[in-house]
């Protein structure tokens, strides 16, 4: 092997995010020598879009509130999907994060005896989220980047992780990056790597995602033997912005319901109590009297704005196709009627700030246009709930390339705390696993030459299309056929459309030097977004039902003889992607006991 | 048919560059970062920009439009004089990396030099109680997305280079400001604040102020309360005789660009080696 930059380190975390940045400090707490690399400057990461808050049965606000009511919630909002263990952990430990956030500087709105301040949130029996007013994620981030840098972490940005590098056994040994900046390679040997990059948002045209958001994590560990699961049910966050159409699916947080926002159709109708799912009829209020009551007296039902994400995202997208859309295509978002301006300004001030910058709209005085934009994948890398492992030995993944915590549909807030919970405990778990090798495994040097080789290729093709048409055509195929409802037929198309989109990725063209040129990321990022996009539409024709974030039109019922008791795992095997239906571990008897009792 | 637009941006390295226009149609609504993307996809490929959230949230999109620094995500097309061509160019303060793109390493270089956020221990039952009131005035600090416009527009930093290695620059005093300012923290950073970082090198010219994105009063509600706390620590008469007659040692912090301060050794032993960084 030619002289390459190396760096040896026991923990490598790809993703400088909330679970990238949780894992590290553990990872580094318990001895490991831990270094991040992430893809953007450090501090940029996407979790700083995070708005509304964290959930976690913290009890400041409603003492009846505990883990067990939060499980329950979790569980439910995932459409039963969830790694039962995942939620359970979550919900046990996030109180104890949070905490914990606050005592390394985090400073959440408080309640008026002093303790942390919780708001209400979709598919939250009671206020659970801590929150700094809409900016919650930019406070979880910035501490975290705080404690790190503290900590002496090791910290790499602006580097592109290309494949990651496994021994003769299989075990993972470290990774390949590409330095952005100068365009250098760079190999990183770790005797473990914890992926926490994040999402795959930037394969669909509207979305709340930043442009990292390529689901990189996922193809990385696809290619290097890992399974991913849930790759179908991938979440369409209701309200993101319609118009200016430069800012179409900007996100618009949860929290404008959760304060007291209502949505209406171009009539003005309160529309969401026509879309009350049987599922939560038991929970939701059917009337606007008892819906308005329920901020104040937790004893009647909830708002039928606040079901789950993946409900209310449907409903608008009928009430459009039914001819109530509002001009631009969506529907009406009110908090001004409903709230005074002061407390708007003082709850949603980003909201108020990106409205009035973006769209010339006032939100304390008008009402927002919003519609479905993705947000969100569910689906991820399939882990062990204790300790973050992947089926390949020394790989970890928390966060949103995760899969299982939030079975077919995340409820808001329940991503922060994932970060924070499974981001630790990736990190412990690696710093354990990277104790126990009695060595350093080595890349092999052919495999790194050849990944370098096929990431310069793209320069060397004499004709061929630029990355940026690719990318657009990718995004335009997943957003009309594998969106928010799909169909088999449609599916199929989009299937045909990646397979003659890979051949093209093939012959892209980059032309330029290899300094920071965007062009060639963008040719680079395009073959992880192409790998998910095939893993997230060949799953999705595989799940028969509707579920959560995955609504078929052909299907539109949820199968519970079937379906109900599977998850869709997908594979890489010979180069070629692979789907199978794999059993679901039954629920203990005591844990199925709290999602009945609460009911 | 839209109008047209151009845009006159900076292409280049460190080794000089020159403004090349691009013209393309107008779309209603844009931002300045919408225009460049479209440059980018249609006539100059390779056209190195940075960006993330394009929400004004992440601070990463920062360059100077004709010549005032911004947020290309959040500037409207709409409220610029477009009958000319407009002037994107990198942040001036720093070195280029390439087109639009800077080297802000200085800044991750000032960061690990604060010591950090240094609570006193939980109270019995795990909770920290705090007023509204109290954490309200550390969390306008807490607002900063680093997008590191008021370095650029800071002619401490700007205007003089050599400034660099005695002045940490308005972000990392608002970061001081967060920290002095959070109820819980206990450490007393006066006098890296005099002589670490240089609070004194600032005028009070308030130009920081007026190119955060953010709308943080940096000057008024972080650097001068600073200012007024060094002053008080530093030049009581009656406290420095005080000291005098004590003998407290006073450990004098190092300038930023030589050894870590003490804060920072002792985390460094606590953490083992730390692997090499590689913030540019």
């Amino acid at each position: 092997m030619p002289d390459r930059e190396t760096n040896a380190v026991d923990v490598l975390v790809i993703g400088a995010g909330g679970a990238g940045l949780r894992a590290a400090i553990e990872a580094a707490a318990a001895g490991a020598t831990t270094a991040v690399v992430c893809k953007s400057l450090f501090g940029k990461a996407h979790t700083v879009m995070a708005e509304g808050g964290i959930a976690a049965a913290l009890g400041n606000v409603w003492p009846e509130d505990n883990w067990k009511v939060h499980f329950r919630d979790t569980m439910r909002g995932g459409k039963m999907l969830n790694n039962w263990r995942m939620a359970q952990l979550h919900a046990q430990e996030s109180p104890e994060r949070v905490l914990e956030l606050e005592s390394w500087g985090a400073l959440f709105d408080r309640t008026p005896d002093g303790r942390i301040l919780q708001r209400d949130f979709g598919g939250h029996r009671y206020a659970r989220l801590a929150h700094v007013g809409d900016r919650t994620g930019l406070e979880l981030l910035r501490t975290l980047q705080n404690r790190a840098v503290a900590a002496g972490i090791g910290v790499f940005m602006e580097c592109k992780i290309l494949r990651l590098l496994t021994d003769a056994s299989g075990a993972v040994c470290g990774a390949l990056g590409l330095w952005r900046g100068s365009g250098e390679f760079v190999v990183f040997q770790a005797k473990a790597v914890i992926l926490a990059s994040g999402g795959i948002g930037k394969i669909w045209k509207f979305t709340t995602n930043s442009w990292e958001s390529t689901g990189d994590g996922h193809a990385l560990a696809l290619w290097a033997g890992a399974e991913l699961v849930d790759m179908e049910c991938v979440q369409f966050h209701p309200t993101g912005m319609i118009w200016p159409a430069s800012a179409r699916g900007l996100l618009v947080t949860e929290g404008v319901r959760g304060d007291g926002g209502i949505l209406k159709n171009r009539e003005g109708e309160r529309f969401m109590f026509s879309y009350i799912p049987e599922y939560y009829a038991k929970e939701t209020a059917d009337t606007v009297a008892e819906a308005d009551r329920w901020y104040d007296d937790k004893t009647v039902r909830r708002p039928p704005e606040l079901l789950p994400r993946d409900e209310v995202a449907r409903a608008i997208n009928a009430e459009v196709k039914a001819g109530r859309g509002s001009p631009h295509g969506g529907v009406y978002l009110d908090i001004a009627s409903r709230r005074p301006p002061e407390y708007i300004r003082r709850r949603l001030p980003s909201m108020y700030q990106q409205f009035r910058e973006l769209a010339d709209v006032d939100i304390t005085t008008q009402e927002m246009e919003v519609g479905p934009t993705c947000h969100y994948a569910m689906g991820g890398v399939r882990v062990d709930a204790d300790t973050a492992a992947s089926s390949v030995p020394g790989l970890f993944a928390a966060g949103e390339v995760a899969g299982g915590m939030h079975g077919a549909n995340r409820l808001g807030g329940n991503s922060l705390s994932d970060l924070l919970v499974f981001g630790r405990r990736a990190g412990i778990a690696a710093a354990e696993y990277a104790r126990g090798l009695p060595r350093a495994p080595k890349p092999d040097p052919a495999a790194v030459e050849a990944a370098l080789a096929a990431a310069l290729a793209c320069f060397e093709n004499a004709s061929g299309e630029n990355p940026y048409s690719l990318h657009h055509e990718l995004q335009e195929t997943m957003q009309s056929l594998v969106g928010i409802i799909r169909t088999e037929s449609e599916l199929i198309s989009a299937l045909e459309l990646l397979d003659e989109l890979d051949a093209r990725a093939g012959a892209l063209v980059v032309a330029g030097q290899r300094r920071f040129n965007p062009a060639w990321h963008l040719a680079l990022d395009l073959e992880s977004m192409l790998t998910v996009a095939r893993a997230a539409t060949l799953a999705a024709l595989a799940r028969r039902e509707s579920r959560g974030g995955h609504a078929r039109d052909d299907y539109p019922d949820a199968d519970p003889e079937h379906f109900a008791k599977v998850n869709i795992v997908v594979r890489e095997l010979a180069g070629a992607v692979t789907v199978s239906e794999e059993p679901i571990a039954a629920m203990p008897a005591d844990l199925a006991a709290l999602i009945e009792e609460a009911a | 048919m839209t109008p047209d637009v151009t845009l006159s941006i900076w292409r280049g390295d460190e080794h000089g560059g020159e403004f090349r226009d691009y013209t393309v149609p107008a779309n209603e609504g844009e931002v300045v970062l919408d225009v460049v993307h479209r440059i980018q996809a249609e006539l100059a490929p390779d056209l190195a920009v940075r960006w993330n959230c394009k929400a004004g949230k992440c601070g990463s999109c920062s360059a100077e439009i004709n010549g005032k620094p911004r947020l290309l995500c959040m500037t409207r097309m709409s409220t610029l004089e477009l009958s000319a061509p407009i002037s994107v160019s990198p942040l001036r303060a720093f070195p280029v990396v390439r087109d639009l793109v800077s080297d802000v390493a200085f800044n991750y270089a000032v960061a690990k030099r604060i010591p950090p956020f240094t609570p006193g221990p939980r109270p019995a039952g795990g909770t920290y109680r705090m007023s509204q009131f109290d954490v309200e005035r550390a969390q306008e600090f807490h607002k900063c997305i680093e997008c590191f416009l008021c370095q650029d527009v800071c002619h401490v930093i700007r205007d003089h280079e050599e400034n660099k290695t005695s002045y940490a620059g308005p972000r990392y005093l608002v970061r001081v400001a967060a920290l002095e300012m959070h109820p819980l923290d206990t450490l007393d950073r006066r006098d890296l604040l005099r002589r670490g970082i240089g609070i004194g090198l600032c005028n009070v010219t308030k130009c920081c102020t007026e190119v955060c994105p953010e709308s943080i009063h940096i000057t008024d509600n972080a650097i001068i309360p600073l200012k007024e706390r060094v002053v008080d620590a530093a030049y009581d008469p009656l406290a420095w005789l005080l000291r005098r007659i004590l003998r407290r040692r006073s450990q004098a912090p190092a300038a930023l660009s030589a050894t870590a301060l003490p804060a920072a050794q002792a985390r460094d032993a606590a953490f083992g080696e730390a692997p090499a960084d590689r913030t540019s």
